[in-house]
């Protein structure tokens, strides 16, 4: 049943396109239509919960199996950081950051203008089973930061947020407002939602409405 | 509500996260174009629907998205064992 599939030697033709637009087509981020950065030039007083849309930022989702020696490698060598093989961590080195989704999954986040390049780069250099998909189209991350950012992911999702059960570094989903997301701590005091593009309305009218009481200051 | 631990997470979390699919170990007849009506049917629609200790089949909805077994006790609830697809439960119904 969970037998590995033999590697295939040839490469097979995959189509690949570069989704960044260029010239005067105009990206828009998920949400895009509620101009957080006018938002943010008439932010109020302070608040407890600071929102940040980290947006146009280039998702790789990359499948293959660990015992693939090349597709770890490979992935090592193109990424600039090892794929992160211990459940629900995340590794980042600044520029790229890689999530783990699940035993033979992994979300690479990578700055838009590269992603391209490194995908093209990622077919190049591993040999066998493996799966590259541009999926950043389809999803963003809201950084939410501030002393009360937790209180308002506590009200809105299952997990257990305690630091000694969720430390900085560590990826998990769950369920999120009725949707879902991906939940990552990224420092003590601040998380990053990936959510998918469909959700990114609901989800910013849902932290709006559930940060009002301490106090919501967007930042573009 | 379950307290289901996810064998590809490694930790615990709750069901709501979870989807069950049912029965595990279902085996998909062989030769589908030459089994009777009756091996077909059975397959597609017959379920054992134990009292007592059952194998089934869970899926990690919102997490890792992958699907495991768990040996369950029908009557009580209580979750005895969590194991991967692939593998055989330890703990079975007696008789």
């Amino acid at each position: 049943m969970s037998e590995a599939i033999a590697p295939e030697k040839e490469v097979t033709n995959v189509a690949v396109m570069n989704q960044l637009p260029s010239g005067a087509i105009r990206a828009e981020s998920p949400l895009h239509h509620a101009e957080l950065d006018k938002l943010a030039a008439r932010n109020p007083r302070g608040g407890g919960v600071i929102l940040r849309e980290l947006k146009l930022l280039g998702h790789l989702t990359l499948r293959g199996s660990q015992d693939n020696a090349s597709f770890m490698a490979g992935c090592a060598e193109v990424l600039g950081v090892a794929l992160p093989t211990k459940p629900l961590t995340s590794v980042d080195n600044g520029s790229v950051s890689v999530r783990w989704l699940s035993p033979d999954e992994w979300l690479a986040v990578v700055p838009m203008d590269q992603a391209f390049e490194i995908e093209r780069s990622l077919r190049a250099a591993i040999e066998g089973h493996f799966q590259v998909v541009n999926g950043s189209g389809g999803q963003t991350i809201i950084e939410l930061s501030g002393p009360n950012a937790v209180d308002v992911l506590k009200k809105s999702t299952i997990l257990d947020l305690h630091p000694s059960q969720f430390p900085v570094g560590k990826v998990a989903g769950s369920v999120f407002a009725k949707a879902s997301a991906l939940v990552r701590r990224s420092g003590e005091d601040t998380w990053e939602l990936v959510v998918r593009r469909s959700f990114a309305d609901y989800i910013w009218l849902w932290l709006q409405d559930a940060s009002r009481e301490y106090g919501l200051v967007v930042k573009a | 509500m379950l307290h289901i631990y996810c064998p590809h997470c490694e930790e615990l979390r709750e069901e709501e996260e979870f989807h069950c699919s049912g029965e595990a170990h279902i085996a998909r007849p062989l030769d589908p174009d030459n089994c009777t009506d009756a091996e077909w049917g059975e397959y597609i629609f017959f379920r054992k629907n134990p009292r007592g200790i059952q194998h089934e089949m869970w899926y990690h909805t919102t997490g890792c998205r992958k699907f495991f077994n768990v040996t369950r006790d029908t009557q009580t609830y209580e979750i005895k064992e969590v194991y991967k697809i692939g593998e055989q439960p330890k703990v079975v119904a007696e008789g």
